[in-house]
């Protein structure tokens, strides 16, 4: 699935990274519990979370993750943009709550360990 | 064997927003070193969670990322208040940092439990009232 699909999917809206929209992700992982995210997840490109500081950004950098999805219309500030952007990472918001946006995702291919459904 | 390369940074335990700069800093100079992916991914996880730490619990501190041939050794070192009691500390689910801290996203007594994990050897000294100076390996592939 590339990043672009996720944003229609989702209903979402692009905050930064743009040029990174071509992109393919094979897997995400939702969690607002960032110490979860270091210890569980592995080669997940993608994370959804309703969490909003800039720790989210930085274990995404740390996890060599691609994009960021902030659920329930959280919108990330403006040094987390920054942030997203030196690193790369693209970051959007959708309306939807983490478990929708999640099921969404996954039943359109997007599973948890990369592998197709 | 002698050091190639260090890293040093002063971590600011003021304010939480700006925990973990000095581990992205210091992933992004492994990557322009060219080391390998997952030897950049274990280190900077490591330093990220001991960096956390350091900010949560001990008011800051410094850290050491000295790069030899065979391996990267990080050293976090803090005068905070000290481990009471180290074999739990490392058990996963354990912290005590406070709910503050959970709602941040962190504090899920995962942290020491995961620099242990990304690492192939940790060293923890502590003394109550004195300090923590923590020190992990991540041994390069030949």
């Amino acid at each position: 699935m590339k990043i672009q699909d996720i944003q229609q999917l989702l209903d979402a809206q692009v905050v930064c990274g743009e040029e990174s929209l071509g992109k393919h992700v094979y897997s995400a992982c939702g969690s607002d519990m960032m110490s979860d995210v270091l210890a569980y997840v592995k080669d997940q490109a993608v994370l959804l979370t309703g969490l909003v500081n800039s720790q989210v950004i930085r274990t995404a950098e740390m996890m060599d993750m691609v994009c960021i999805v902030f659920v329930r219309s959280k919108s990330p500030n403006e040094e987390m943009i920054e942030l997203a952007k030196d690193s790369g990472i693209v970051l959007m918001k959708t309306e939807k709550r983490l478990y929708e946006a999640c099921g969404t995702l996954y039943v359109n291919g997007l599973i948890g360990n990369g592998k197709k459904i | 064997m002698s050091e190639i390369l260090n890293f040093h940074y002063e971590v600011d335990g003021t304010d939480f927003t700006s925990a973990g700069q000095s581990s992205v800093s210091v992933k992004k100079e492994l990557r322009r070193l060219g080391l390998p992916a997952e030897i950049i991914r274990q280190v900077s996880i490591a330093m990220y969670e001991g960096e956390i730490n350091m900010v949560i619990h001990a008011h800051g501190g410094v850290a050491d990322i000295n790069l030899y041939e065979d391996k990267i050794e990080i050293i976090l070192e803090d005068h905070g208040p000290g481990i009471k009691d180290i074999d739990l500390a490392m058990q996963e689910g354990y912290s005590t940092a406070k709910e503050n801290i959970r709602s941040l996203g962190f504090g899920a007594g995962m942290g020491l439990p995961n620099m242990k994990k990304y690492t192939d050897e940790m060293y923890i000294d502590s003394v109550v009232g004195v300090g923590t100076k923590v020190r992990m390996i991540v041994n390069i592939p030949g």
